[in-house]
Order: C-alpha cells, then sequence, then structure tokens
C-alpha cells in the first residue's frame, strides 16, 4: 500500500500501515504510523473501509425497514440500535410505547450492553496477549446469544423493536436462562478481575497510557465510558433519561485519569451495573404483568394477524401501512441514547414521505477515534494497540 | 529371523489422496474480518463452537502463512483492493471462503459503495449464506470446503488462480497507465465488466 | 433565554427558531455564524456532537449544513442550521472544537461543502479520487452499477427494472 505521508522523508523516520488487515484492528481500520524507532511521531487513521452507503440507503426504505440496518451500526450490541432507532422516530411521531414494552426494551439494552463491553474488554485484553479472559467472558455472551435467540429468534442482529414497540413478547423459558445467567455472570466478572485488574503486566500496559483531560475529552466530542473514565459524570441515562431510566437503581462508574486502566475499570464495572438493572427489569416484568408489547394504533403497528384474517379494516390497515408505509409528521428530530460506546444520535428529518428525507447516525466512536493521533503521539506502538482497544471502535458503526 | 509383518505398519495409498487429507485437516485461516461476521467467528473459535477441533487453531493473520481466506464480513469498493492484495500475497494451494451474504453478494447494502459480492474481484470456493450465519453454519461450510479439497488433482495448476494473476497485471497496468489511484481502478474495471454483462473482473 | 440573549446581541443573526418535539432548533445566516457560535460557547454549550449537512435542492440555497451542541451543566441541546448556496464555503470550527474535524470532513466528502480554515480538508469515507459526492440527491444510489438494482421493485430506486421487461 502506498504510503499517504506528504512530507519527505527523514532519515530515520520509517512509515509502518497497521491495517486495514490486522489482527488488532477491530473490523477494517487503517492507520498509517509514522515512526522514529519504536516511538510514534504521527498516527494519521484512514476510515472508510467498511462505508457500505446506510444513509444514502436509508433515503430508499420506509422506517420500518431501516431497523434491519441499524442493527449491523454497532454489531456487538445490535439491541441498542434497534432501540435508539425506533425512539427517534417515536419522538419524531410523538408516541409512546407501553410499559411492557418499555421495561423489555431496558432490558434486552442491559443485556446488550454487557454483552458489548464483555466483547470490549475481551478484545482489548487478546491483543494485548491475555487470552484466557476472552475465552472466560465469551462463555458468558453465548449465554447472551441464548437469550437474545429466545427473544427475538437471531443470536446477533436481532432487530427485536418496531415502531410503537416490539416484535414479540418474551417467551415462558427467558426468566428461567436469565436467572442462571445473573447468578453465573458475576462470577465470571470476577474470574476475569481476578486475571487483569491487579496483573502487574496488565497494569504496565494500560496504566497511564491514552490519559485525556476532562477538557480535552469534551473538546473531542467523547462520549460514554471514555468521557466517563476521564472524569465528567455524563450519562444520558441519568442526565436525559429515556424508557423510565429514571426510576430504576443504578449508579455510574466515573474514573480519573481517562487512561486505558480506567476505561476497562469504568466497563467493568457498568457490567456489574447493568446486572442490577436486569435484575429489577425481572422483578418489574412480574409486577406489571402479561399486556401488550406494543402500540395499539393501527395507523403506525401492523395489526396481529388473527385480525388481519378476519376483519376487513384490519386489513386495510395493513396494506396501507406495507404499501404506503406510515404517515409522517413533517419536521426533524434529534434522538440520542446511551448506547454501549457512547452516545449514539440518530437525526431524521421527514419531509412527510413514507422514507425520511435525510438520515443521519451519530456514531459515538467516531469523535474518539478522530483522537487517536493526540492519544498515541510519543509512545510505542504497543501502546497505540492498548489505546485502539480501549476505544472500542467498531467499524460498522464508524463507517456506517 | 522372524519375518516383518508389513501388513500392519505400512499402507499403500495414491499420493493425491494422503496430500488432500493432509491439507484439509490443517487448514490454517486467515480471518479477514471486516464486519459482523467476524463476530460470529469470534464465538466459532471460542469454546462452545471450538473451530480448532478441524485443525484450525493456528489463526494466521498473514497471509503468507495461510491457507484458507476466510471473508467475514462487508466488503466495500474501497476494501476490493485490498482484498485482492492479500489473495495475491497467499502462497498456493489456497482456498476462498465467502462466509456471510454481504460477502456473497453484497447483502442487503445495494449501494454505490458495496461491492456487490467478492467473486467480482477474487475466486471464490465456498459461499455460506446468512446474516450472520450461524457458528454452525460456517463450520458446514468449512466442512464442504474439506469435501472439495479430498476431490482436488495434484497434477493440475488451479485454472482461476492463474486467471486472478493476469486481471491482477491488467490492473496494475491500468493504474500506470491512468494515474488513478487502486481503488478507482478496481472500481472502473468492476463497472465496466458489469456494463458488459459479465460480474467478474478476474 | 440563550436563544433570546443571542437576538439581543447579534439582531439579524437568527434567521429563524421553532421547537419541535422538544427540539430547539435556530437557523442561522452564514455570515454571523461565528459570532453565534462564540456567544453559545460562552453559555455553556461547549460539546459539538455532530455536524452534517442536507440536501434540500432549494433554488436560493441548496444545502443546510446542520450543528447539534451540548451544554453539559444544563443538558440543554440545540440544533443550529446555516443555509449553504452551492458552491459556497462555510467556516470551519476546528479552532473552537477538536471534534469538528472528522465530522467536517465526512460533510466535505460526501456533499462537496467547502470548509475555510480546515487543516486537512480531504475526503475520509470515500477514496481521494472518487468521482463526485454520494448523498447529493442528484447522486443515484448504486453509484452507476448496473448489478446493484437489477430484481428489486418499484419501491427502491428510481430506475427500476422489472423482472418481466
Amino acid at each position: 500500500m502506498e504510503p499517504t505521508s506528504k512530507h519527505t522523508p527523514d532519515g530515520d523516520r520509517m512509515i509502518v500501515n497497521m491495517g486495514p488487515s490486522h489482527p488488532v484492528t477491530h473490523g477494517t481500520l487503517h492507520i498509517v504510523l509514522e515512526l522514529e524507532g519504536e516511538i510514534i511521531v504521527k498516527a494519521t487513521p484512514n476510515i472508510g473501509y467498511l462505508h457500505r452507503g446506510v444513509e444514502k440507503l436509508g433515503e430508499n426504505l420506509t422506517y420500518q425497514q431501516f431497523i434491519p440496518l441499524t442493527d449491523r451500526l454497532n454489531y456487538c450490541s445490535s439491541l441498542m440500535n434497534n432501540v435508539g432507532y425506533t425512539l427517534a422516530v417515536e419522538k419524531l411521531l410523538g408516541i409512546q410505547d407501553p410499559p411492557r414494552s418499555q421495561v423489555l426494551r431496558v432490558l434486552c439494552s442491559e443485556l446488550a450492553r454487557i454483552g458489548d463491553h464483555l466483547v470490549c474488554i475481551g478484545i482489548n485484553a487478546v491483543d494485548i496477549g491475555a487470552f484466557t479472559a476472552f475465552l472466560y467472558l465469551f462463555r458468558e455472551r453465548e449465554t447472551i446469544y441464548d437469550l437474545f435467540e429466545m427473544m427475538a429468534g437471531q443470536r446477533l442482529h436481532s432487530s427485536f423493536t418496531r415502531i410503537g414497540g416490539l416484535f414479540r413478547d418474551i417467551p415462558p423459558e427467558f426468566e428461567p436462562l436469565c436467572e442462571q445467567f445473573l447468578d453465573s455472570c458475576p462470577r465470571t466478572v470476577d474470574e476475569m478481575e481476578a486475571l487483569l485488574t491487579h496483573n502487574p503486566i496488565w497494569a504496565d500496559r494500560t496504566k497511564g497510557v491514552g490519559a485525556i483531560t476532562p477538557e480535552n475529552a469534551i473538546s473531542w466530542g467523547y462520549t460514554g465510558p471514555c468521557l466517563r473514565a476521564a472524569g465528567v459524570a455524563q450519562d444520558l441515562r441519568k442526565a436525559q433519561p429515556y424508557l423510565g431510566y429514571d426510576t430504576y437503581e443504578f449508579d455510574t462508574p466515573i474514573g480519573t485519569t481517562g487512561d486505558v486502566y480506567d476505561r476497562y475499570l469504568v466497563r467493568t464495572e457498568e457490567i456489574r451495573q447493568s446486572l442490577r438493572i436486569v435484575r429489577q427489569c425481572l422483578d418489574r416484568l412480574k409486577q406489571i404483568g402479561p399486556g401488550p408489547v406494543i402500540i395499539e394504533d393501527y395507523k403506525i403497528a401492523l395489526p396481529p394477524k388473527e385480525k388481519v384474517y378476519t376483519r376487513m379494516e384490519s386489513l386495510i390497515h395493513h396494506f396501507k401501512l406495507i404499501m404506503h408505509g406510515i404517515d409522517m409528521p413533517v419536521g426533524e428530530v434529534y434522538g440520542a441514547t446511551e448506547a454501549a460506546n457512547g452516545e449514539l444520535g440518530f437525526y431524521l428529518v421527514s419531509h412527510g414521505g413514507k422514507s425520511p428525507y435525510r438520515i443521519h447516525v451519530r456514531p459515538p466512536c467516531y469523535p474518539i477515534f478522530n483522537s487517536f493521533d493526540e492519544q498515541v503521539r510519543g509512545r510505542i506502538i504497543a501502546d497505540a494497540v492498548s489505546v485502539l482497544g480501549g476505544m472500542n471502535v467498531i467499524a460498522g458503526e464508524l463507517d456506517r | 529371523m522372524a519375518a516383518i509383518n508389513l501388513d500392519d505398519s505400512v499402507m499403500t495409498t495414491r499420493l493425491d489422496s494422503v496430500v488432500n487429507w493432509a491439507r484439509k485437516n490443517s487448514l490454517w485461516p486467515l480471518p479477514f474480518g471486516t464486519a459482523c461476521c467476524a463476530i460470529e467467528f469470534m464465538s466459532m473459535m471460542a469454546s462452545r463452537y471450538d473451530f480448532s477441533r478441524f485443525g484450525a487453531e493456528a489463526l494466521r493473520f498473514s497471509p503468507r502463512q495461510s491457507d484458507m481466506l476466510l471473508v467475514l464480513g462487508t466488503i466495500t469498493n474501497k476494501q476490493a483492493p485490498v482484498l485482492r492484495q492479500i489473495y495475491a500475497q497467499m502462497a498456493e494451494p489456497k482456498w476462498v471462503v465467502a462466509v456471510g451474504v454481504c460477502a456473497s453478494s453484497g447483502g442487503m447494502y445495494r449501494t454505490y459503495a458495496t461491492l456487490q459480492g467478492i467473486d467480482r474481484v477474487v475466486p471464490v470456493d465456498v459461499y455460506v449464506p446468512g446474516c450472520p450465519p450461524r457458528p454452525e453454519g460456517m463450520i458446514f461450510g468449512v466442512m464442504e470446503l474439506q469435501k472439495q479439497i479430498s476431490r482436488e488433482s495434484l497434477s493440475a495448476r488451479k485454472e482461476h488462480v492463474e486467471q486472478f494473476y493476469r486481471s491482477l497485471a491488467r490492473q496494475e497496468e491500468l493504474q500506470q497507465a491512468r494515474g488513478l489511484s487502486q481503488y478507482q481502478v478496481v472500481r472502473e474495471m468492476v463497472l465496466e465488466a458489469g456494463a458488459q454483462g459479465g460480474q467478474r473482473i478476474w | 433565554m440563550v436563544i433570546e440573549r443571542i437576538e439581543a446581541q447579534l439582531p439579524g443573526a437568527i434567521l429563524d427558531r421553532h421547537a419541535f418535539r422538544g427540539d430547539e432548533t435556530v437557523t442561522v445566516a452564514g455570515a454571523s455564524f461565528l459570532a453565534v457560535v462564540d456567544l453559545l460557547f460562552g453559555e455553556g454549550f461547549q460539546m459539538l456532537l455532530d455536524v452534517t449537512a442536507v440536501d434540500l435542492e432549494t433554488p436560493e440555497f441548496r444545502f443546510e449544513v446542520v450543528y447539534h451542541l451540548l451544554n453539559l451543566a444544563s443538558q440543554a441541546r440545540l440544533r443550529i442550521k446555516v443555509p449553504v448556496a452551492d458552491g459556497a464555503a462555510q467556516p470551519s470550527l476546528t479552532g473552537r472544537f477538536k471534534s469538528a474535524d472528522w465530522a467536517e470532513r465526512e460533510v466535505f466528502d460526501l456533499f462537496g461543502i467547502p470548509f475555510e480554515g480546515h487543516p486537512n480538508l480531504t475526503r475520509l469515507l470515500m477514496w481521494e479520487d472518487f468521482p463526485g459526492h454520494p448523498l447529493r440527491k442528484d447522486y443515484p444510489l448504486d453509484g452507476g452499477d448496473p448489478f446493484c438494482s437489477n430484481d428489486i421493485g418499484a419501491s427502491y430506486s428510481p430506475e427500476a427494472r422489472s423482472l418481466n421487461a
């Protein structure tokens, strides 16, 4: 691959490509490193290797048809993207989903958040060389996959939410497996912490690496665990609550220096807090009891099949929804949720048609990866690997 | 002196069979992971599905040291020349498995930016559909590849590999002649092939 | 409140304001854009979440560049829209917000709107010699590739081809 640096090469400077096909790059990222010996003088990230044209495709699809595309943005925690997108569309419509659907959305969002953090910490560990932690964590992720498969029928890309609620209710086998998960996951996280947290090699590789001040983090547009590790207490679940998050009891861990070690600790603690929320969701589901999981407004949500086959009115509603889409109001809206990586925003512009006029996704890891050069300048290549893992850059949402 | 009973210690077979048996049971994959299928691949390597039972424990991210290219995820038009270069750098014998619908045919991304199937730019041996395919599906795909390998013959050089190297030479010629970047050259070759009715540039 | 203060200090800067579903939006004239942003920064809107654009194809100005700002202290959000004509440049915010770096490069790449004062205004998501700007409304979804849309029905692309043809 041709080097992309434009200055005349210095005698000692070497240009090394990390990627686009590299074991450490999560997805396809390309970083051009200018090195003097092992010290990085400049790091230029080159992105766009997974730019699939999702935003332009969204302009030609209906609002409901865009939901599977959102799954594939942050593919480690697909359900959170679904929830974020349908919340933005529901904000545009001005509707709210029923209470049971809200609790289920919180439940699956938190399970997806746990899954994402498990992958992030696991892959960060594998890149640095700690392979065992990854195997232990993936066992828990397999249980989360089983739970998702029970709920939505698919392990990874579930497209579980619909505009106005959810695809379907959870089956009765879900609760016992979820209880079993709530029992085994804390023990696995403890095992992983025993391997990593006080490990001198882990501390050497991650402490002090990629530290960032709160002002700098805010200027870069950081959100999520990386911002909280830097010391800024910003969590959309507490600051701008949605889906009833203000009624759940949980804490948000805040770090001090913002380095990779702090990010790891923040993510580990967030897993534990998410487990707390899942336990509260299960209790709340028992309290609420059975009920609808999608709104009964057939101008927005499809009527159930029994009604479509027996009543003329429902048949017409079904036809209208599939052929002409939902009657959207004219306007624009920005809906943001606290995804696993930070603030995932959807900016929707509607001119009243069945497809959005413009849909833009604000990925949380985009500004974080933008700051990569500043984070690794003056450090050695091995630190570039740790920093990249700590940022949790997911190419699917970075490039869209 | 006792007579040696050779039947217990020597077996006779064809050279093809032995070599194919060795090759198919020690496929070292190059996980060319771009998107979500790479996460399912990680699940496949983890303890529940355990891909290393098939001799594929050694994940070599270097094309020089691997023989099976697993294309996991969407290949965009920007990534296409990179994929070609990685395939070119692999030593023969080499096989390509297109995992997932994005690699097989472009998937749901029918846009300006996505390559509509990697078989437009590199030769493919096995396609595994699914979005993402379950780990069992990917394992089945590799088992199909193993069946294919056991039917191969050592003497015949693979025609498709030769065609690929010729297309790589054509790509470099075009790059020199028109001064374009490799991404634009591959994109133009793909569009040209499409306009003429074919899909492949190799 | 904030918007009234801006109106008082910079009369004529704000062309339009409205609130829809709880989102505050102001449309700002291009000439006073930097002054408005400086005022807002002083008021506490210190995080630039996103810069994007919409191709409206209206005759007076083709694009609208959209900025989303967040005030961490009061958790207030604000959307600023600036109308930009085809070919006109927009001042860059990289001096004030570091997150404007890639966000503006992406708008330049996908829409073709140049940003004055940006340290490295090159394509980001597409490759350097990619012809055209994909997110403009006159750019086809399939980018000229006949195999993208050869068997889809009428609901997707304008040049849909029928299976029976």
